[in-house]
């Protein structure tokens, strides 16, 4: 899994309708000390997670294994909102 | 799969329902010499690790299989703990 920041949304009226009402954002990858890093994964929200906020996603076809997205065509989702990231120095 | 040094622990209170009560960890990948290689990254904990460990993990669909497999999404998951460095040889 990997942490990332939301950057902003993805709208989509036409789509699989297995994922009508999903919550497409749009996100990019972080480092552990919250530091950016390049490109960026449109993932499916499964957690009400908001604009900037650093979440937890997991991508490939575990994704489609988090709840409210089985057998929805999706290989990146967010799982969870992150409070803290400890890594002792 | 690959070895990892446990680096640190992630919080999340608010999670896939799925994902409540599991343990999240930040693990670096190391080569076989333990030196880190690549990025750190977040896997759920199925083997009861902590900081400072080294462990091994598997990625992809695999990582959900140590769960209830069809209902935990997880793409890197800790499953075994390395009893020391000097264990490693190769």
């Amino acid at each position: 899994m990997i942490i990332a920041r939301i950057l902003g949304t993805v709208v989509s009226s036409q789509k699989d309708e297995r994922l009508l009402g999903k919550k497409l954002l749009i996100v990019r990858p972080i480092n552990v000390d919250g530091s950016d890093t390049t490109g960026y994964v449109v993932a499916v929200d499964t957690v009400g997670a908001g604009f900037h906020e650093r979440v937890l996603v997991v991508a490939g076809s575990s994704a489609r294994l988090a709840q409210g997205l089985k057998d929805v065509p999706v290989d990146a989702a967010i799982v969870g909102v992150i409070d803290t990231v400890d890594v002792p120095a | 799969m690959q070895l990892a040094r446990v680096i640190g622990t992630v919080v999340a209170t608010v999670k896939n329902e799925s994902l409540v009560g599991r343990t999240l960890l930040v693990v670096q990948t190391l080569n076989k010499d333990l030196e880190p290689i690549g990025k750190p990254s977040v896997a759920v904990d199925s083997v009861g690790a902590g900081v400072g460990e080294l462990v091994f993990w598997c990625r992809g669909k695999e990582a959900s299989f140590p769960f209830k497999r069809e209902d935990t999404p997880t793409d890197c998951t800790i499953i075994g703990i390395v009893d020391s460095d000097a264990h490693v040889t190769c």
